[in-house]
């Protein structure tokens, strides 16, 4: 195992690390949905930098060029981000519901408020 | 590598949300410098477009309904770090057998991958490979993904659209009167921008492009409009029974072709079907998959749009003052 070879990985697994720290521990809901968010990105940059192959070049086909790099991450990341952005969506349409209902959005106030009402 | 770390902790650190949405977009904004550097201009391109463009937008406009603001008060903080500790320290150990960075013979790189490069162009005909993969080889699932956008935006209207019951009446995004600049910019630029949405969408075959980016471009457009011009003169201009009707038409005209590849006699969305030579009927069908994607996401992405700004209250003074990002709740908890 090199250091080299592996350490986008390594990286990548840091930059998930984050965004996961963020969705348990912070209470309020729309900065949960951004550690979502940034977890998402991360595990994109993930498979793309494994899709990359030393010398090639976009896969756009062209008469001068040999070496591409592999098309199928990217196109199963295009349908990710936007699934991803779909579900932001109506994610945050959630929290503007929640907010009306309960006037907070943050976590605990929430929790209170529905032990309160059992 | 190192300022997307950096984003991320600040991200993480920061108590005003306003600050963090902004961050949150520039992280996407690196992150998609990064697929350059990694070859992936398409994704590049729609991660540019949707996470520092709309997701950025959308979170804004949340943030203007709900408060700026988070409590300062975390629970669990040491027990999020071990969770997250001993997550991360199990992931590095699964990372120990993975191919190393760029090799030309790492698992990815060996099965299907080649076929797609080279025979792309002789089963296809269209340069652009990822376009190939994503509108006919890969064609069932982009379907999919276009149902799940228009679900989206179905999911967001039952939930936005019905009007709070409030003593005053609900004032949308005012007009930015005192905003000259922008407002003169900006009439000279959104032709441009509706331009290059097109351009995008039908020039998707020969270099980095196709439905999904041409949509969300042809979206923010719109957006920008409706932000700086104000919402009810936006929504003259594009009327909302019109986007509704306009994301369910795009979703039908996907799966119209694949019911017209049906009705020719071969399978479901097998473009071959559509014209006499097999690579001219894989043309038609790419371009009106394509197509179809864009008025889907652009319908949506406006419907979004709408939908969250139409929820927003009219300021306290009557002046028609920048309306977002202003937080519309004194009481919310101040920066500590």
């Amino acid at each position: 195992m090199s250091f080299i070879g592996h350490y986008n990985y390594w990286i990548v697994i840091f930059l998930m690390m984050i965004g996961f720290y963020i969705v348990i521990s912070h209470g309020n809901l729309i900065k949960k949905l951004m550690g979502l968010s940034i977890f998402q990105t991360s595990v994109f940059i993930l498979y793309i930098s494994m899709g990359k192959v030393k010398g090639g070049t976009a896969p756009i086909l062209d008469d001068s060029i040999t070496l591409y790099s592999n098309p199928l991450p990217h196109v199963l990341i295009l349908t990710a981000i936007v699934v991803g952005i779909a579900t932001t969506a109506v994610g945050l349409a959630l929290v503007v519901r929640i907010r009306e209902a309960y006037g907070t959005i943050e976590e605990g106030e929430i929790q209170t408020k529905d032990n309160q009402e059992c | 590598m190192g300022f997307l770390v950096l984003t991320a902790i600040s991200i993480a650190l920061s108590r005003d949300l306003f600050a963090s949405v902004m961050l949150t977009g520039i992280y996407s904004l690196l992150s998609a410098v990064f697929f350059v550097l990694m070859d992936a201009v398409d994704v590049a391109f729609t991660e540019a477009s949707v996470g520092a463009g709309i997701s950025t937008i959308l979170m804004v406009s949340t943030l203007k309904l709900t408060g700026r603001y988070e409590d300062p008060s975390r629970h669990n903080i040491f027990l999020g770090l071990v969770v997250v500790f001993v997550t991360g320290v199990l992931l590095i150990f699964g990372t120990t057998d993975m191919p190393n960075f760029a090799a030309l013979d790492s698992p990815v790189q060996t099965h299907v991958g080649p076929h797609y490069i080279g025979q792309s162009f002789a089963e296809i005909g269209v340069p652009n490979i990822v376009t190939s993969v994503l509108a006919s080889y890969r064609g069932y699932d982009t379907f999919g993904e276009t149902v799940v956008i228009f679900t989206a935006g179905v999911g967001v209207l039952s939930l936005l659209a019905f009007r709070p019951p409030k003593g005053a009446p609900a004032q949308t995004v005012s007009a930015m009167d005192q905003h000259k600049i922008l407002r003169v910019v900006s009439k000279v630029l959104i032709p441009p921008i509706l331009i290059f949405a097109l351009y995008v969408q039908f020039h998707g075959d020969f270099g980095p492009g196709g439905g999904f980016q041409a949509g969300v471009i042809f979206a923010a457009a719109i957006i920008l409009y409706a932000m700086l011009f104000g919402l009810d003169t936006a929504r003259r201009v594009i009327s909302q029974p019109l986007v509704q009707i306009l994301s369910a038409v795009g979703v039908l005209l996907y799966g119209s072709v694949g019911v017209v590849s049906m009705l020719n006699g071969k399978s479901f969305l097998d473009y071959s079907a559509l014209a006499q030579d097999s690579v001219h009927g894989q043309h038609y069908g790419i371009l009106l998959v394509e197509l179809g994607v864009g008025i889907t996401v652009t319908a949506v992405m406006i419907i979004i749009f709408f939908t969250f700004a139409s929820r927003v209250e009219k300021p306290a003074n009557d002046h028609s003052t920048q309306t977002i990002p202003e937080s519309i709740d004194p009481s919310r908890s101040e920066e500590s």
